[in-house]
């Protein structure tokens, strides 16, 4: 069973069934929906199939598969995965499903919450299924160019999901967040090659085969210039403030699907690779630039959660409350103990979760009232208790409730920095504050109060106003209370329902999940030459 | 005749030609001029494959006539389209490739 | 002591949280369909828990050793960091289990009564299941963590039911401000955990109290201190009283059974819970003996002045709460004192809120005192129930209040030197302010000249919210006398909290008790005389002197918070905010600008003339070969 290649599989499905629905003929976007979803329904069963299949005892890279590609280069197509990147790789096979789902309805006039000019759906599909193949790739690869191919060519798929796709600012959205994404992935190009060099000098053979490069006993010196080429990349993709503010430009003008697995597993790409590459490659160096990325963690928890507070815009907070929670992970990562280690994990897959479906709802919102301006709504709870609801599961969720899977990871991620990092574990603690205060600010302001502006439209066909100042004009006449907001239909439903429940499940018995991450995180943590606990 | 001969000639031909170059507008001199260029930097190598007994130089001025040939025929043929649309040879008339 | 494994009935004490909190599942997955009998599923799962409770603590009395331990699963296990999902059941989490699902079975029983005409009764009773499983799950969880996640829970209950009527914004923002003061103290509650992992490896009970002696004392003061905070911050004690008053806007049996009777005093629970910590650090415990006789009196100041008969209430609780922490402050001279006021407290506590909705309910929901008067006549039971809360919480000769309070303040003038008197001293000046607003409660609602407004016509409410209502007055009438005379709490608890001490008296305690209720007498004398003896105003009276309008505004709490924290909050997040637009994200669209225009600028030189680009060749060549000459020449 375990010779079976899942992984090759999971790459090769959904690429392919991009190049079908793409090739459809023009009209047929109803078959292209079905088709996405089928392809990736057959995903996420290998991704459970090849969870079955892995063995927790086993060695640390599991279902390898592996031929060569460049032999001149030493580059070979080499995948296999362990407890961590497995656990990233069922996230992908729960949220693309569900993406498509909540990108069921969405037609050419618009996308979500957006009017897009006439574009094809199934084109939009299409690059779906792309970036699902791209983003298994990335996390299965254990050859260090290929990971660095797929890091570099998940971005193809993204940008035009973003910039063909999204807002109103798409294009600016898109053009930065490529930009930005590239310089990381150019200087990560340079530790690349600077990585085979050593290689090179010291094995006698250059290769890029991760397991090899471990072994290698690299200068200080030249640990820390490579560390740095892999820690901007990733830095920039998780992101770490300051390098921060493509996420929000993008995180709002993206298509509700896209921002949802921008957000919910792109990034992790980078909390991925500190855990995956920086650490067990360049442990000297990890442990000499430790304090400064604890810094630019700690102020990034902080930072981006005020800065959520000050947001208008919807998308724009969600995509901030990531960037706060990003912090954490980065925290959990570089305190170097074990526990947090394994939290920062969890809290990767948890917050893919439970921020996805914050964006789904947000976009549920949006898709009701025209506007991503928390001002344009209010007193939404009485109109749609079921979207109220999975609006609040989502929201507490983001704020780390105990009974929510996040409360886990969080936990973990606090209690296991504390003993190596009592003073950033402090200050960090302080922002679950904050989380709490972004988090019902929103809700209060869309769900409680009277209704306010969608809300007392009476006809629908009245545009709707921009900005937060029109729902104060709105809310002066509430004779016109004509409630036309509908509540969750069964598809939206079928799109939430399983999310929440795996929120409650992991937040109940995350004990599972826990299982497959551990052995992998020790094997990290003996790289870097033990837990500091 | 020694070799400083050869070579002060292969250098005054060449400033004749980079002069050439930079202060005449007809395309077909500037043309020519790069042909006088081309052809000092032959007599150098001929001369230095002489001078040493080896026939690098030689094999490497045959070269540089191939070269030279081939560039004379794309080189015309571009300064005649430019005549036909333009009704000039003067290399300032076209300027348009820039920025 | 040890803890065993639990035996018998005992191993099925997990169903105590599992009965409210399917009830709550049900209520909330099943929808409308449930609405005919909702309320009805939701009462029986907190009847039956308190009936198991009832059983569970005669098998536990029955005990050689009682204290027993579930295990059920292992939550969270990673590394050293081992947590596991278990229950632990002695004679203080039995005594919280009968109090939360005894008030709370009385309490749901007459919501049904409360909420008949409300549209989301359904909800509701949802709401009210999920807040007391996640009550039992905070008293009966053995380890630190699963009573932080009941403590979060019930934070989340009590946000949902403050905004149950969540179209109200000033509902809503109460609600908010609630869980955000909780959590402030939640922030503490976790940084303990955290200190008590990194010094000592677990998080359970018996880990941690067996081994908290051989940490250093400062370390035990600040696991104390951290413990303190989020304690302060559920029971609504200095510095984070403010919210309480604010969570009145929820429904009433809400403010009975979560802001009187149960949730708030889980901060007393986790003081006591930690006896083995707080034994180990007096520095803490002064601290807990100086938060609770300083919020003792601001609560009983600010509920002097409020016409709102809500807050004057909540006021009361902070007020109380407060005499509580300055009980279980005092150490094991204390603690069972404490929990008795606690106990007494939620009886007569939850029976006045009671009183206070049935009031409201036959007052068309109008709370303010100014416009209630000479109800006694029309409310009959409601003014009788309200009485006898009234008189056990002033602490009238033999109600509840009288036994409890008593003994706190007894104790606290054991303390002898100057902290004594000081400690003492605030508790018999509490006890005259209290008799004091509680007083002017009574006289401006139930005597005195009708000040109903136009329409309203009051009508005692139905038996289904009486009987409630009358059970708790038996209870608060009893409740002292029974806990600590005829069978003293001491007793029952002693496996907690070891063998009492002989107290060393330093005034009989007859002085005291006589002390105490002249005090009281006298505060009661003086609100007759302000209130009752002169004809109330509908509207308050606006020019009043600096002490009351600072009554009236809480001892200005509000305006310090939000000076102090709110404002400039708000002022740094829009300044982040702009920060972060023009500076961060400026800086990168800076460079982007610098660099095309740059580029466009560098494109310049490019004039398109062939004659410039040559020059521009042998230049270079010129360079270049001059460079080689140098190198080699030189």
């Amino acid at each position: 069973m375990s010779d079976f290649p899942f992984l090759l599989l999971m790459i090769a499905v959904p690429a392919i069934g991009a190049a079908v629905v793409a090739g459809l003929p023009k009209g047929r976007d109803e078959l292209a929906r079905q088709i996405s979803l089928a392809l990736s329904g057959v995903v996420l069963l290998l991704a459970v199939l090849a969870t079955v299949a892995f063995d927790v005892d086993g060695d640390r890279f599991q279902l390898t598969t592996e031929f060569a590609w460049i032999p001149d280069f030493g580059v070979s197509v080499a995948l296999g995965v362990d407890g961590i990147a497995l656990v990233m790789l069922l996230l992908i096979g729960v949220l693309v499903p569900i993406v498509i789902g909540a990108s069921w309805k969405d037609t050419a006039a618009g996308i979500g919450d957006v009017a897009t000019d006439r574009r094809s759906m199934k084109a939009y599909f299409a690059w779906l299924l792309l970036l699902e193949a791209m983003m298994v790739g990335v996390f299965a690869a254990t050859d260090v160019f290929l990971f660095y191919v797929f890091f570099e060519a998940m971005l193809v798929p993204m940008y035009f999901i973003i910039g063909s796709f999204g807002g109103p600012r798409r294009q600016y959205a898109a053009v930065k967040f490529f930009l930005y994404s590239l310089v990381g992935g150019l200087i990560m190009l340079a530790a690349v090659i600077g990585l085979y060099v050593v290689s090179n000098s010291q094995l006698g053979e250059g290769t890029f085969a991760f397991d090899a490069l471990r072994q290698l006993e690299i200068d200080p010196g030249v640990q820390k210039l490579l560390f740095l080429g892999f820690f901007i990349a990733f830095a920039i993709k998780a992101p770490l403030v300051p390098f921060h503010t493509w996420l929000p430009d993008s995180g709002s003008e993206a298509p509700i699907g896209g921002a949802v697995l921008l957000v919910g597993v792109l990034d992790k790409v980078g909390t991925f690779g500190f855990l995956r590459y920086c650490l067990p490659l360049f442990p000297d160096a990890s442990r000499y630039f430790a304090p400064f990325v604890l810094v630019l963690a700690v102020i990034g928890i902080l930072y981006a959660a005020l800065l959520a507070m000050g947001q208008s815009d919807m998308k724009r907070l969600v995509s901030y409350t990531s960037i706060s929670h990003f912090g954490f992970i980065a925290l959990g990562i570089f305190a170097f103990t074990h526990e947090a280690a394994t939290g920062a994990v969890l809290y990767m897959v948890n917050h893919g979760i439970a921020t996805g479906l914050l964006f789904l709802v947000v976009g549920m919102v949006i898709a009701r009232g025209g506007s991503r301006q928390i001002g344009d709504y209010g007193g939404l709870a009485a109109a749609a208790p079921l979207l109220g609801g999975a609006f609040l599961v989502a929201g507490l969720a983001s704020l780390a409730l105990p009974g929510t899977n996040s409360f886990v990871s969080e936990f973990l991620v606090l209690i296991g920095s504390f003993p190596s990092q009592p003073v950033f574990t402090i200050i960090a603690t302080v922002g679950i504050i904050l989380a709490a205060l972004y988090v019902l600010l929103m809700y209060q302001r869309t769900m409680h109060g009277p209704p306010r502006g969608v809300l007392l439209q009476t006809d629908p066909a009245e545009p709707v106003p921009a900005g937060g100042g029109g729902a104060t004009a709105l809310a002066t006449a509430p004779a016109r209370t004509a409630l036309r907001v509908h509540d969750l239909d069964r598809r939206e439903l079928a799109v939430v329902t399983p999310l929440i429940a795996l929120i409650i499940a992991l937040g109940v018995y995350p004990q599972p999940l826990l299982n497959l991450i551990e052995p992998a995180v020790a094997a990290t943590m003996s790289d870097l030459g033990g837990s500091d606990r | 005749m020694t070799l400083t001969h050869y070579l002060v000639l292969a250098a005054i031909l060449f400033t004749i030609g980079a002069v050439g170059v930079l202060v005449r507008r007809n395309a077909i001199v500037v043309f020519m001029c790069v042909e006088l260029m081309l052809n000092s930097v032959n007599l150098t190598l001929v001369t230095f494959a002489r001078s040493t007994g080896t026939i690098d130089g030689q094999i490497m001025a045959f070269f540089v006539m191939v070269v030279a040939a081939a560039e004379v025929v794309i080189g015309l043929a571009i300064i005649m389209s430019i005549y036909r649309t333009r009704r000039s040879a003067s290399v300032d008339d076209a300027n348009l490739l820039k920025y | 002591m040890e803890t065993l494994p639990a035996e018998g009935l005992l191993a099925s004490s997990w169903l105590l949280i599992a009965l409210p909190l399917v009830g709550a599942a049900v209520l909330l997955l099943g929808g409308r369909r449930t609405d005919r009998w909702g309320h009805l599923l939701g009462t029986a799962t907190v009847v039956a828990a308190f009936v198991l409770g009832l059983l569970y603590t005669f098998e536990l009395s029955g005990l050689q050793e009682p204290r027993v331990s579930v295990d059920l699963f292992t939550f969270i296990s990673s590394g050293d960091l081992d947590v596991r999902a278990g229950l632990l059941y002695d004679p203080l989490s039995a005594a919280f289990v009968l109090l939360i699902t005894g008030v709370g079975s009385l309490i749901h029983v007459y919501s049904i009564g409360y909420m008949a005409h409300d549209p989301a009764r359904r909800r509701f009773f949802a709401y009210l299941n999920l807040f007391v499983a996640a009550m039992l799950l905070l008293v009966l969880g053995n380890s630190f963590v699963a009573l932080y996640v009941g403590w979060e829970g019930v934070g989340l209950a009590s946000y949902l039911l403050i905004a149950f009527w969540y179209t109200r914004p000033a509902a809503a923002t109460a609600a908010k401000k609630a869980f955000i003061m909780n959590r402030v103290g939640d922030v503490g509650l976790a940084l303990a955990i955290f200190l008590m992992f990194a010094q000592l490896g677990t998080t359970d009970y018996d880990g941690v109290f067996g081994e908290i002696g051989t940490l250093a004392g400062g370390t035990v003061t600040a696991i104390g201190l951290l413990l303190l905070l989020g304690a302060c911050g559920k029971s609504g004690q200095f510095p984070l009283q403010a919210w309480l008053p604010d969570a009145m806007e929820g429904p009433t049996p809400v403010s009975a059974l979560i802001h009187a009777a149960t949730m708030v005093t889980a901060g007393v629970y986790l003081i006591a819970r930690c006896a083995p910590i707080y034994d180990e650090t007096p520095t803490a415990r002064t601290v807990v003996l100086a938060v609770g006789a300083l919020t003792l009196l601001i609560g009983a100041i600010a509920g002097c002045a409020y016409d709102d008969i809500k807050k004057v209430l909540a006021y009361s609780t902070v007020s109380q709460i407060g005499y509580m922490f300055l009980a279980v402050g005092l150490g094991p001279a204390g603690y069972v004192a404490g929990l008795a006021h606690l106990y007494a407290h939620g009886f007569f506590k939850a029976g006045l809120f009671l009183g206070a909705g049935s009031v409201m309910h036959a007052m068309n929901d109008q709370v303010d005192m100014r416009r209630y008067g000479g109800l006694w006549k029309k409310m009959p039971i409601t003014f009788a129930t309200f009485g006898l809360g009234y008189l056990a919480l002033i602490g009238i000769f033999p109600l509840a209040g009288y036994w409890t309070k008593d003994a706190i303040i007894e104790a606290a003038v054991d303390l002898g030197d100057v902290w004594g008197w000081v400690l003492g001293g605030a508790g018999i000046l509490g006890a005259g302010l209290t008799a004091f607003y509680m007083t002017r409660l009574m006289l401006m609602t139930f005597f005195g000249r009708p000040r109903w407004e136009e329409g309203v016509h009051p009508h005692e409410s139905p038996s289904v919210m009486t009987v409630p209502m009358i059970v708790l007055a038996v209870g608060s009438v009893a409740s002292g006398f029974l806990l600590v005379s005829l069978f003293p709490l001491t007793d029952w608890m002693e496996p907690v909290f070891g063998e009492p001490e002989e107290p060393a008296h330093v005034i009989a305690p007859l002085t005291v008790a006589l002390i105490v209720t002249a005090v009281s007498l006298v505060g009661v004398l003086l609100a007759w005389l302000f209130v009752g003896r002169r004809e109330v105003p509908v509207t308050a009276p606006v020019r009043v002197s600096p002490v009351t309008r600072a009554a009236r505004n809480a001892l200005y709490a509000d305006t310090i918070n939000e000076s102090l924290f709110m404002r400039p909050g708000q002022w740094l997040t829009r300044a982040l905010v702009f920060f972060d637009n023009r500076g961060v994200d400026g800086a990168v669209n800076g460079m982007a600008a610098a660099l095309g225009g740059s580029s466009s600028r560098l494109g310049r030189t490019q004039t398109g003339f062939v004659r410039t680009y040559a020059l521009g060749m042998l230049g270079g060549a010129v360079l270049v070969a001059g460079a080689l000459l140098a190198v080699t020449a030189g």
